[in-house]
């Protein structure tokens, strides 16, 4: 086995994509270097590492780069077989995989609208995050996660790293955005799975603090509301914009 | 293993998708049911099936279904295990899965754009094709250096072979109805020897759909994109 000091990853403190890997690494027990990374000025190291994307994270393992969240996460599991992160059963990583699509392609990008919409836009944005919970609450209530603790089992598994690294955005949002995103009420199963996944001294380890999340979240608003205002319509600033709020929600360049 | 699987693909047979899982499984050489679903009118299995997203692929094994032609073809590739479709050490797996996304993500959007646009919208998304499969040449050249066989992933074919491939019949059809170039031996040499090797087998000529219902239907989307675009 590789000694643990040639794991070096390159990230952004706000991003839920390294959240991720920072979370799957300290769930395998392994060390690794951490090198911050500022979205619109990459370092060269990010852009020879990963010249197709020039985003974090990048995992570098005896400097050869792991480039997408879930490639890493699959990258680790293999490389580094105690602590499974995916299920041993082909159907069940099946499903996990094909959740995981879903978190990507479908809520993380409803939640980024809502964030960066208003009006009649926000409230549709809304009602999709909505109806994503509902499909999520559904398979967690009676479907393929049924009586589980969490989406890997008793343990936290690939699933639960992908959704829960992301999902602190729903509360930070509410409050940012005076909207009700997860009332649990209406989603009690996917609430008490957040509250206990967050509740993980790793997952407490490795997402940021909620007032600095909320900070983050004001700052861009208040820049998105100034843009909008015609006070400051810099192009770099407006990219800036976009580009910090893509890639903190769903890792996506704006 | 053990008895054998009951194995059943809802499918649509003009969907590049599809075709992904029908070369997987004859690959594998899995036996399968196959149904045929009419995407206007989605019988209430398949709504059953694939609940969240209501599309084909669903390939249900023994009663259990898996959805997206993504997950798909990797839960054939670890059920059944020759031949395999992936590298097995982790590194080469983890380049692997990176270009499968960005095939996903990169090659659709500009493929569409050719389908529905002319002029100027038209050049831009030509433009942008090809310098998407130039980036795949670089990379597969990069990260699979050629080693003893005609495929990507060397003597048989693999997951990067199988999704390029299946692709390849509707750019060709994109290519004839929008009047563009877009894959040639010239741009991409390495994808077009790729890419013809696995055209060329005798298994994948006998699954693909006839190239000539695949233009009829490319050339039908045409027609309507740009006919809607005038209204």
């Amino acid at each position: 086995m590789d000694p643990p000091s040639s794991l070096k990853l390159l990230g952004s403190w706000a991003d839920s994509h390294t959240h991720r890997v920072q979370l799957a690494l300290k769930l395998k027990g392994l060390e690794f270097e951490y090198q911050e990374e500022d979205a619109i000025n990459p370092s060269p190291a990010l852009l020879l590492h990963n010249p197709v994307y020039k985003k974090v994270p990048v995992l570098l393992h005896s400097d050869r780069p792991v480039v997408e969240s879930v490639v890493i996460l699959q990258y680790i599991d293999e490389t580094w077989a105690d602590n499974p992160i995916m299920p041993a059963d082909p159907f069940e990583r099946a499903v996990a995989r094909f959740w995981c699509h879903f978190a990507e392609d479908k809520l993380a990008p409803a939640v980024g609208a809502v964030f960066s919409s208003s009006g009649e836009g926000q409230k549709t944005a809304v009602d999709q995050v909505h109806d994503n919970l509902k499909l999520l609450e559904r398979e967690l209530r009676d479907g393929a996660f049924k009586g589980k603790r969490f989406f890997g089992g008793d343990k936290i598994g690939l699933l639960d790293i992908v959704l829960g690294c992301g999902s602190y955005w729903l509360a930070v949002f509410e409050e940012v955005m005076e909207v009700k995103l997860v009332d649990p009420g209406t989603f009690p199963v996917f609430h008490a799975w957040l509250k206990d996944f967050e509740e993980q001294n790793e997952v407490k380890e490795t997402i940021p603090a909620i007032d600095k999340l909320l900070e983050y979240a004001r700052g861009i608003r208040q820049m998105m509301l100034s843009l909008s205002n015609g006070t400051s319509t810099t192009a770099p600033a407006a990219a800036g914009t976009t580009s910090a709020i893509n890639v903190a929600v769903d890792g996506r360049s704006g | 293993m053990g008895e054998a699987k009951q194995v059943k693909l809802y499918g649509f047979s003009l969907s590049p998708y599809c075709t992904l899982v029908h070369l997987a499984l004859k690959l594998k050489g899995v036996a399968y049911e196959y149904v045929e679903e009419d995407l206007t009118n989605k019988s209430a299995t398949l709504l059953q099936l694939n609940p969240v997203h209501q599309k084909v692929p669903v390939l249900v094994v023994d009663g259990k279904p898996v959805a997206e032609s993504r997950v798909i073809l990797e839960y054939i590739d670890e059920t059944w295990a020759e031949p395999s479709f992936l590298p097995s050490d982790p590194y080469s797996r983890a380049r692997v899965r990176f270009w499968v996304d960005f095939f996903y993500q990169r090659m659709v959007p500009p493929s569409y754009a050719i389908i529905r646009s002319q002029g100027e919208e038209l050049e831009k998304a030509t433009k942008e094709f090809i310098e998407v499969l130039r980036i795949l040449e670089k990379g597969i050249m990069e990260d699979f250096p050629r080693k003893k066989g005609p495929f990507i992933h060397g003597s048989s074919p693999g997951l990067l072979d199988i999704i390029v491939g299946a692709g390849n019949p509707g750019t060709k059809a994109i290519e004839e109805v929008a009047d563009v170039k877009l894959f040639t031996e010239e741009m991409t040499p390495q994808l077009y020897s790729y890419v013809h090797a696995f055209l060329s087998l005798d298994l994948v000529k006998n699954t693909v759909v006839p190239y000539d219902q695949v233009l009829e239907a490319i050339k039908e989307r045409r027609m309507m994109a740009l006919s809607s675009s005038k209204e």
